[in-house]
């Protein structure tokens, strides 16, 4: 049972040998490709849930919050530099086996989605291929034992977000977009090879990560050490889980295929950071102080600052976007946020927990928007101009939105609810209350942007041109068990049931004593409340249309000044590529070239002049003179030698005859003479 | 033990052959010439090794025979083929050809 955790490189490997066979004989298989990458994906779906079964079936050590399931870690050499032995390996614990549950189903569904969704594409096997790469990127990722190793597949997910979200790139502003999210996470990702050299040599030179975890909660490596590691860490996170202020790349994002945007927003990529989080608990832990009653004289803890802010200043966000899958891409950042303040709150099972119920309520949500796109608004997002009204010609996609979307407002009883209010209960129980208040408002405002998402685009009047009808069954039959599983997903760590707990818990957690709180009924009934409000709220103010604060941002300029703000994002767009880049290409550059004129072209000249006067000098006295004058009198002495020599080669037989005879006498006279 | 008769004998040949081959015209002559100037070295190997008592002598001489024949072979060969190319076998007409 437990060979698949043994042999736990087996997952990432089927992936990673589809997206070859794909490229080499993709376009000769029967589907394009799609088929090669459907086979590979459920192999690894199997491989995954052969994994989750192996896990939960192992034995357990302790008991209550104590018991724990043993990792089982493979680790081979790479390569040998001298002293430094490079090592890379497999980790099998429970994190890692739910990632992979997780990844493998959100991939194979989109995988069977995109048939339909891509069909007659232009680079429809391509876009399969990177399809199967990108899932392998997370594979590695999740399998990794070592921080040099998920480094790799971290690095292999940048690409293929690259590759995918300017999958259409005749588009100039895909292939913009493209390079928006490539270039903002590799500034995040400069924190993360910082994070990891710091801690490869602060925790005794290895990039293990259950060392690294043990040797920062033990208190092995000096504090100031693990501080700055977890924050050039945190940088990295920031970046790729598109935490404020990086998160300007996501919405952008939107730019590729839906398909990839659901894989992007629920299973791979974005998550990654937050993973990073959970996997390096144990730094993270020690160095922002997380734990409850320690906190307080260790200053601030900016991870759940950075989580928090994002929370609201995302949520705020996507009430002002028109385009379904902006509204939706915000609701990742925020959503994001939560994972991150929770996990920095010391809710580590809450924090992945949200993970795992996002995953399923993200991507249904993403899918529907695309099977709305694709049937019924004619592949436009814009929520105002060309949808409304469809729930009467896509009533499978409506329920699973709705569905959706309930989840992910924190309906009770669907899975948004219980990983939320796990959040909001471990953070307030830790002595985080602030936050906790930060994650309630989150919670009402998520509500009440829903309900706008849902009333624009499936109530009123139908507004755009096309002929709305549902999606085929290809698309349909994936939302379908993306809704159940919404629904289902949350039982796992229900009241009295801590399944989910359990089965993840690892060794890190249990060093670091992490809490688990039990169920609190007032908060949850209270932040469950205060969401229907919202929502409620939410929905009077579009279905009534003399309510009183309709038209508010017409008629009072500060609310006008604030949808202004808005709309324009914050301005962040404007203070990176206004700003930050505009000042890198005037004045910056403007300097730059005023140096490499003045300065690095006088160095060059300079040293050119002196140059032609030494070359000159040499050619004069000793190139022509001593080198010629010998290579000539070499030349001249073979010439009047030859011309000397030549008159013995006088061609007759028996003179060369008479000249061997005369050395033969005159060598034996020789001898004779002198021997 | 006869040694300088057989010196003589072979310094004689030796002088024979030299002559020969200075002075003849005839490629062939030629040919003969070197093999009576070999011939005079074997003479002298064969009287050095019985006047010493030792087998070495004869030996160098079977040696010195069988290169002989294969010299004769490759000279042969080259006459031939100079006698087809200009229907002559005197060195002097050769001459010409072997200018360098």
């Amino acid at each position: 049972m437990d060979w698949i955790l043994n042999h736990f490189w087996l997952v990432p490997a089927i992936p990673f040998a589809s997206f070859w066979l794909i490229l080499f004989f993709g376009k000769r298989m029967p589907g394009k490709g799609a088929d090669l990458g459907i086979v590979a994906l459920g192999a690894a779906w199997v491989g995954s849930a052969w994994a989750a079964l192996a896990w939960i079936r192992r034995p357990t050590t302790g008991s209550g919050a104590d018991s724990l399931r043993r990792y089982i870690e493979h680790n081979y050499t790479w390569f040998n530099n001298g002293q430094i032995k490079i090592r890379f390996g497999f980790h099998a614990d429970g994190l890692a086996v739910m990632m992979l549950v997780v990844v493998s189903t959100i991939s194979l569904l989109v995988h069977i989605y995109s048939v339909e969704y891509m069909r007659g594409d232009v680079r429809y096997t391509y876009f399969f291929a990177a399809l199967s790469l990108f899932t392998c990127g997370m594979y590695v990722l999740v399998t990794a034992a070592s921080t040099v190793q998920g480094l790799f597949g971290w690095e292999l997910m940048g690409v293929c977000s690259f590759m995918l979200i300017g999958h259409w790139w005749e588009d100039q502003a895909n292939s913009n977009a493209a390079l928006k999210a490539f270039f903002t996470t590799r500034t995040g990702d400069i924190g993360l090879l910082v994070g990891i050299s710091i801690l490869y040599f602060g925790a005794h030179q290895t990039f293990n990560w259950e060392s690294l975890n043990q040797q920062a909660l033990s208190g092995k490596i000096d504090h100031t050490v693990v501080l700055w590691g977890a924050i050039a860490l945190m940088i990295a996170v920031i970046g790729k889980s598109a935490q404020f202020p990086l998160h300007t790349w996501l919405p952008d994002a939107m730019a590729g295929p839906t398909p990839v945007s659901a894989l992007i927003h629920a299973a791979t990529m974005v998550v990654a950071g937050v993973y990073l989080v959970a996997r390096t608990y144990g730094v993270f832990w020690s160095a922002f102080s997380i734990g409850p009653g320690t906190h307080a004289h260790h200053g601030v803890n900016i991870l759940a600052v950075v989580g928090g802010v994002t929370i609201i200043i995302a949520a705020m966000l996507a009430f002002v976007q028109d385009d379904i899958k902006k509204v939706l891409a915000y609701s990742t950042v925020s959503q994001l946020g939560y994972m991150v303040m929770a996990l920095a709150c010391g809710a580590w099972v809450g924090g992945i927990f949200h993970l795992f119920t996002h995953a399923f309520f993200k991507a249904c949500l993403f899918l529907g928007a695309g099977s709305v796109s694709h049937s019924g608004s004619h592949h436009s997002f814009d929520m105002k101009k060309d949808m409304g009204g469809l729930r009467k010609h896509m009533p499978t996609t409506f329920k699973t939105f709705v569905v959706a979307s309930a989840a992910l407002a924190g309906v009770f009883p669907l899975a948004g609810f219980w990983s939320k209010d796990e959040i909001l209960l471990s953070s307030g129980r830790n002595g985080y209350w602030w936050f906790t208040a930060v994650g309630v408002v989150g919670a009402m405002l998520t509500a009440a942007y829903m309900t706008r998402c849902i009333y624009l685009t499936f109530f009123g009047e139908y507004r755009g041109h096309g002929h709305p009808h549902e999606s085929p069954k290809l698309i349909t039959v994936p939302l379908v068990i993306l809704a159940v599983l919404s629904v289902s997903a949350g039982w796992l760590n229900a009241f009295g049931l801590h399944y989910f707990a359990d089965w993840t818990r690892n060794e890190v957690f249990v060093a670091a004593h992490v809490k688990d709180y039990p169920f609190s009924l007032p908060l949850a009934a209270s932040a469950l409340g205060l969401a229907i409000v919202a929502a409620a709220f939410a929905g009077y103010f579009y279905v009534r249309e003399e309510f009183k604060l309709r038209g508010l941002t017409e008629r009072s300029s500060l609310a006008k000044a604030g949808h202004e703000f808005l709309l324009n994002k914050y301005y962040l767009d404007h203070l990176y590529t206004g700003v930050i880049v505009k000042g890198i290409r005037g004045p910056i550059a403007d300097g730059a070239y005023w140096i490499n004129q003045n300065i690095i072209d006088a160095i060059v000249n300079g040293v050119a002049r002196y140059s032609r006067l030494a070359a000159q000098f040499v050619y004069d006295g000793i190139d022509q003179t001593v080198v010629d004058g010998a290579v000539n009198g070499v030349g001249a002495g073979a010439e009047e030698g030859g011309i000397a020599l030549r008159t013995l080669q006088n061609g007759r037989v028996q003179f060369y005859a008479g000249m061997l005879f005369a050395a033969a006498a005159l060598l034996g006279l020789g001898l004779v003479l002198f021997v | 033990m006869l040694l300088n008769e057989f010196l003589f004998l072979g310094a004689f040949l030796f002088a024979t052959g030299v002559y020969g081959v200075l002075a003849r015209r005839n490629a062939v002559l030629v040919l003969m010439s070197v093999e009576l100037i070999l011939n005079a070295v074997n003479i002298n190997l064969v009287a050095f090794g019985a006047f010493r008592d030792s087998v070495v002598g004869q030996v160098f001489a079977l040696f010195v025979i069988a290169v002989a024949a294969a010299e004769v072979g490759v000279g042969l060969a080259i006459v031939l083929l100079i006698y087809r190319n200009s229907r002559s076998i005197d060195l002097h007409d050769v001459d010409v050809t072997m200018k360098g």
